[in-house]
């Protein structure tokens, strides 16, 4: 199931560790997988594993221990709102509620259509902006008031 | 970029436009010049490292241990890989300062790293990046190959016999890969799970090997110790807490942000800074060191610099340089509320102390919020973080402690007033105001 790209991109993280020490490359890899099929299953943590000659229980805990995987399905679009104290203190809370009532979601929970996963997130280093939201694990959307959250839901679709 | 403003700055100094991150924008404001000095000086790693010694540079991830002294701990003679680690896992709440410097100033983090490196016999690197800031790391990948092609980084570094390889590594969204065993576990590819000390990293660190990790802002620090001279960068702060340090500040602010100021500068000033309490509301308390710090009221913190030992004689601790600002609209039941939910969540549940007793903190502390708290609550709260402070593998159980024994300390009387009439002190709306969310002019 990963593709030759996801392949050629774990290679390259292969080669940051010693030789030998490949399992070091496990969060990249899961992480890979994770972009190119949307969430991690059983199957594809097993020939992550595999790939790197580690047990895949192993790779199964590491997937598990880290809050970033996802081992169900998800919407197109993974919402995650940090609601930490520096960020409540400035909207976080507020900005998470704006957002479960505009989709009609609660927290974990997917719209219908399959669009918009909510989640609630801790300290993303970025208290300073808050309230912030991140876009499928990459993309940090920033100082955000209800209109610029109305922006962002119009933009994903 | 991200700092708003400061004093005398050094780490981010010059920081103007979107292109500093660059390595012809870095060696422009002289980036480089303190690692070509090295060789073209034949310092020895002796003098580096005495020099770091001679500047007080104090470790900024948050124990603020004096980083020469750590450096002297690694045996350089010792045959095999060593290794040195860069902590940007930034996760502590309120923290956000790792964020900048990676982004307008990574070479800073490179250089220091490879002077690092040189002085302690370490061959090879790793820095490992908070998830959560993935363009960062994206970025710092960019410049590290930026740095190799030029030499500064791989093999033979600047034609000397001195080789040492460096990478990224991202975290992937737990707080506790920010304690630094947790991080070489999880840069093995397992759970972030905290190991027992001793054996200490010097000795037997990433892969068993000999390992020093420090944290990003420290290293940052240490081209400028080379080029300024370790007396004038002590000079830069106040005795026993040398040089510039970054503090973020959040919350009930004006100007929520970075800024870079003299170590011992007086926490009005950079108050003041950060443009005052939001809509000139008054101060309550203040949280000056990250979420894991004691809380201090505002009068006591109106009174302090900004230095470690000013901040530990308020009774709480500098740690990461983190200010947490909070006004009169804020619910301080809430508010810890918040804080012990962080930390049940990420203990690691290694040690039965704190994966049992942070999520009773928090079961406690959530019912005296929702208006069913019971009067022998408030010494079970304090029983409970007896039973968990000292009794831990890692500081995590600490870092969850310390804030509730601080909050009661200081604030009894609204967790009292909330047990008693099953609401908070702060009404509702009168905190909602203060986030000023739905208030915010698009
Ligand atoms: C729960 C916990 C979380 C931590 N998080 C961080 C962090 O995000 N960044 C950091 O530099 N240090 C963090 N530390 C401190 C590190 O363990 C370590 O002391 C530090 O990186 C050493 O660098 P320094 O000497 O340069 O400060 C944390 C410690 C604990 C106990
Ligand atoms: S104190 Fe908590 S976080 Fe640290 S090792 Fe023990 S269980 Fe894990
Ligand atoms: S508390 Fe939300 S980003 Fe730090």
């Amino acid at each position: 199931m990963l593709t030759p790209e996801s392949l050629a991109r774990i290679d390259r993280e292969i080669a940051k560790y010693p030789v030998g020490q490949q399992q070091s490359a496990v969060m990249a890899a899961l992480a890979i997988a994770q972009e190119a099929h949307g969430w991690l299953s059983p199957e594809l943590i097993e020939e992550v594993a595999v790939y790197l000659g580690m047990p895949p229980v192993a790779a199964l805990e590491v997937a598990t221990f880290y809050n970033m995987y996802d081992l169900k399905p998800v919407g197109r679009y993974k919402l995650t709102v940090c609601t930490n104290l520096p960020c409540m203190l400035s909207g976080g809370v507020d900005a998470l509620e704006y957002l479960q009532k505009k989709l009609g979601i609660g927290l974990d929970e997917t719209t219908p259509d399959g669009r918009i996963t909510l989640k609630q997130g801790e300290c993303m280093g970025a208290c300073g902006d808050a309230p912030v939201v991140l876009v499928n694990n990459r993309r940090m959307c920033a100082s955000m008031t209800p209109a610029e959250i109305d922006r962002l839901l119009a933009e994903l679709d | 970029m991200a700092v708003l403003g400061s004093i005398n700055p050094i780490l981010t100094a010059g920081l103007d436009g979107d292109r500093t991150w660059r390595l012809a924008d870095y060696v422009s404001r002289g980036g480089y010049k303190s690692l070509r000095r090295i060789f073209a000086d034949n310092l020895t790693p002796g003098d580096v490292i005495a020099e770091v010694k001679k500047s007080v540079l104090r470790g900024r991830g948050g124990a603020g241990f004096p980083t020469g002294l750590k450096w002297s701990f690694m045996p350089r003679a010792l045959p095999g890989e060593k290794y040195l680690i860069c902590n940007s896992d930034e996760g502590e709440p309120g923290t956000f300062k790792d964020r900048d410097l990676l982004s307008g100033n990574p070479h800073a983090v490179i250089e220091g790293m490879v002077i690092a490196a040189y002085a302690m016999g370490a061959t090879r690197g790793y820095n490992y990046i908070h998830g959560e800031i993935w363009s960062l790391y994206e970025r710092f990948e960019e410049a590290l190959a930026e740095a190799r092609a030029a030499g500064f980084v791989g093999q033979n570094i600047l034609g000397s016999d001195f080789s040492f390889e460096l990478f990224a590594h991202h975290g992937y969204g737990a707080y506790i890969c920010g304690e630094e065993t947790a991080l070489l576990e999880s840069i093995e590819g397992k759970k972030g799970q905290p190991r027992f000390k001793p054996p200490f990293p010097a000795s037997f660190g990433l892969y068993g090997q000999p390992t020093t990790i420090n944290n990003t802002e420290t290293l940052a620090s240490v081209p400028f110790i080379l080029s300024m001279g370790g007396d004038a960068f002590l000079e830069a702060g106040k005795a026993n807490n040398g040089g510039p340090k970054l503090f973020s500040v959040s919350g009930h602010v004006n100007r929520p942000g970075n800024y870079e100021v003299p170590m011992g500068t007086p926490f009005s000033t950079l108050l003041e800074m950060a443009g005052g309490v939001r809509g000139g509301r008054k101060l309550k308390a203040v949280i000056p060191g990250g979420s894991s710090a004691p809380v201090v009221p505002a009068d006591l913190m109106m009174e302090c610099t900004m230095d470690y030992d000013s901040i530990a004689k308020a009774g709480s601790m500098l740690g990461s340089g983190a200010v947490i600002v909070m006004d009169e609209t804020t619910c301080m039941v809430r508010a810890l509320e918040r804080l012990s939910y962080f930390y049940y969540e990420e203990s690691c549940g290694q040690c039965t102390p704190c994966r049992e007793g942070t999520g009773w903190l928090y079961k406690i502390i959530h019912r005296i919020e929702n208006g069913q708290g019971v009067p022998e609550d408030l010494e079970t709260l304090q029983r409970l973080t007896g039973n968990i402070m000292g009794r831990t593998i890692c500081a995590l159980g600490d870092a969850a402690s310390m804030p509730v024994q601080s909050f009661l300390k200081h604030f009894r009387d609204e967790f009292q007033y909330h047990i008693e009439h099953r609401q908070c002190l702060v009404p509702v709306d009168v905190q909602r105001a203060g986030s000023t969310f739905f208030t915010a002019s698009a």
